[in-house]
């Protein structure tokens, strides 16, 4: 497929065809500006491709209609650089609120939440508020409410960008404990030591073409 | 449990810029509230036009040197006049009586009077008032008619004052809802700006559009049904204090008010009020939250 956005000299993605199997746990990497974020933003149908198609779970994304696209999202859990928590709820409420807007009751919540905030090793924080947590622990709640509703895929947008490298590892031995569970992982990064420790799938993209695609890789 | 979300945030959102809350209810309430009067004065105004138009009469009276001869051809040809529906003959003597009657309580006016120097006439009933113009082009120029007067002409200034207060009214009531809407708008965007965080993680995990929109939009129609209430108090203390007032002379001229009819406009006011601010609501979330 092929993204150019409007204004932009050359396309951000170009002539990128890439598949990636259910189960699979896939590192997106490249240079700033090299197109990684445009393939999250695609599989979350944020922006559609100017040609060719995205596919996303057997569904055709690029020809959905965008009243579908919430219901669509409840099947991708997110996790980004900046967390991106609600900072006036407890990170029990930041899960719960996730659960609840997509229509689970409070009930559900308080079965589900804690379990989730238990696996994802945040079991007796549950009701410290983001200010209160350090920055890997935030990252875990959000984690926690990116994985609470067991979506097929998780994506994930340098999740490690603001974290120190101890941290940045047990935040991957978490996203590696979650795609054990059978969850998709796409995760964008330019952290080469996690990517040389974890040995999976690696993607590189360079200038919007993929230059290198390396089962077991490492970076660079 | 969803509801009650979506109510308490109802809440929490016109709490939490109260100020410019009041300020939207209140634009809100003036606008609507002319909009009612505006509505009742329609009303009353075709009430009045039916009533009024129903007994208007053209006069045509006959020059004091009128014939036997003149008279009784004039009375053959508006009786066949297809254009008329009644013709009542009132000779001098009658006149006099009429006279008499409408001013018993100037009695020196009375007596300075005489029979004889009252004219006499034919008084007309149309079967539409408003030919009357064809009526005085056909009989100005017949033998003995001295002058032909029309109700009617009297009426249409009646009228032309109530239905330009009608206008004013409506007028107002556009401008206040321009005023209104923008307050609405602006609100709103002050509303999902302060919840963007919640918005963005909304719309992250796929919560459902109505979801997301549904606080901020009953946030205006709530906003506009309190000013819809607001606009019908003051309606209702404008018919409290215009019946105790120097309103009350225009009694006899412009039929009360009911409370039925102030009862009945109302379904109008909120209604448009609830109507307008959730369409001015939604449109401002699809340009500024792109849901």
């Amino acid at each position: 497929m092929t993204k150019t956005y409007p204004k932009a000299s050359r396309p951000s993605l170009d002539n990128v065809s890439v598949s990636i199997e259910k189960g699979e746990f896939v590192f997106f990497i490249g240079p700033s500006g090299s197109g990684k974020s445009t393939i999250i933003k695609m599989l979350l149908h944020e922006v559609t491709p100017n040609k060719g198609r995205v596919v996303v779970n057997g569904k055709d994304v690029t020809s959905m209609r965008s009243w579908k696209r919430p219901h669509f999202r409840r099947s991708i859990g997110c996790v980004f650089q900046d967390f991106r928590l609600l900072p006036n709820r407890t990170a029990y409420e930041n899960v719960a609120f996730a659960l609840e807007v997509i229509g689970k009751t409070k009930a559900v919540a308080r079965r589900v939440v804690p379990e989730v905030l238990e696996l994802v090793g945040l079991g007796g924080k549950e009701h410290r508020y983001p200010h209160e947590l350090s920055g890997g622990e935030q990252q875990r709640v959000a984690v926690a409410r990116a994985f609470v509703n067991r979506p097929l895929i998780l994506l994930a947008d340098e999740p490690t960008g603001n974290l120190d490298p101890d941290t940045s590892i047990e935040i991957m031995r978490l996203l590696d404990r979650i795609n054990r569970t059978g969850t998709t992982v796409v995760m964008v990064t330019h952290d080469s030591n996690i990517v040389n420790q974890m040995r999976r799938r690696v993607i590189e993209i360079e200038s919007g073409r993929i230059v290198r695609d390396q089962a077991r890789g490492v970076y660079g | 449990m969803r509801m009650k979300y979506v109510l308490s945030e109802v809440l929490v959102g016109l709490w939490r810029n109260v100020t410019m809350t009041i300020a939207m209810i209140i634009t809100l309430a003036v606008s609507l509230f002319m909009l009612g009067g505006s509505g009742l004065l329609y009303q009353k105004v075709g009430d009045m036009k039916d009533l009024y138009y129903e007994n208007v009469e053209v006069s045509i009276f006959l020059t004091q040197e009128v014939t036997e001869q003149q008279r009784t051809d004039l009375d053959g040809k508006l009786k066949n006049d297809p254009m008329v529906k009644e013709v009542l003959y009132v000779d001098k003597q009658q006149a006099y009586e009429r006279f008499q009657q409408m001013y018993a309580d100037a009695p020196d006016l009375v007596n300075a009077v005489k029979p004889d120097q009252l004219p006499e006439s034919f008084r007309l009933k149309l079967n539409n008032p408003e030919q009357y113009k064809n009526i005085y082009d056909q009989y100005k120029e017949s033998e003995g008619v001295d002058e032909i007067v029309d109700q009617s002409k009297l009426l249409d200034k009646v009228f032309g004052v109530l239905s330009g207060f009608q206008n004013g009214a409506l007028a107002i009531a556009i401008v206040m809802a321009i005023a209104a809407l923008l307050l609405v708008a602006n609100t709103i965007q002050v509303a999902a700006y302060s919840k963007r965080r919640e918005v963005a993680v909304m719309k992250l995990v796929g919560a459902s559009n109505w979801f997301i929109q549904a606080p901020f939009v009953l946030e205006a129609v709530v906003a506009g049904l309190l000013g819809s209430i607001l606009g019908l108090v003051a309606l209702s203390v404008l018919k409290v204090t215009a019946a105790s007032s120097s309103m009350a002379a225009l009694e006899g001229l412009i039929s009360p008010v009911s409370w039925g009819e102030i009862f009945l406009v109302y379904p109008l006011m909120a209604g448009v009020g609830a109507v307008v601010s959730a369409a001015t609501a939604w449109v401002t979330l699809r340009f500024y939250l792109r849901v």
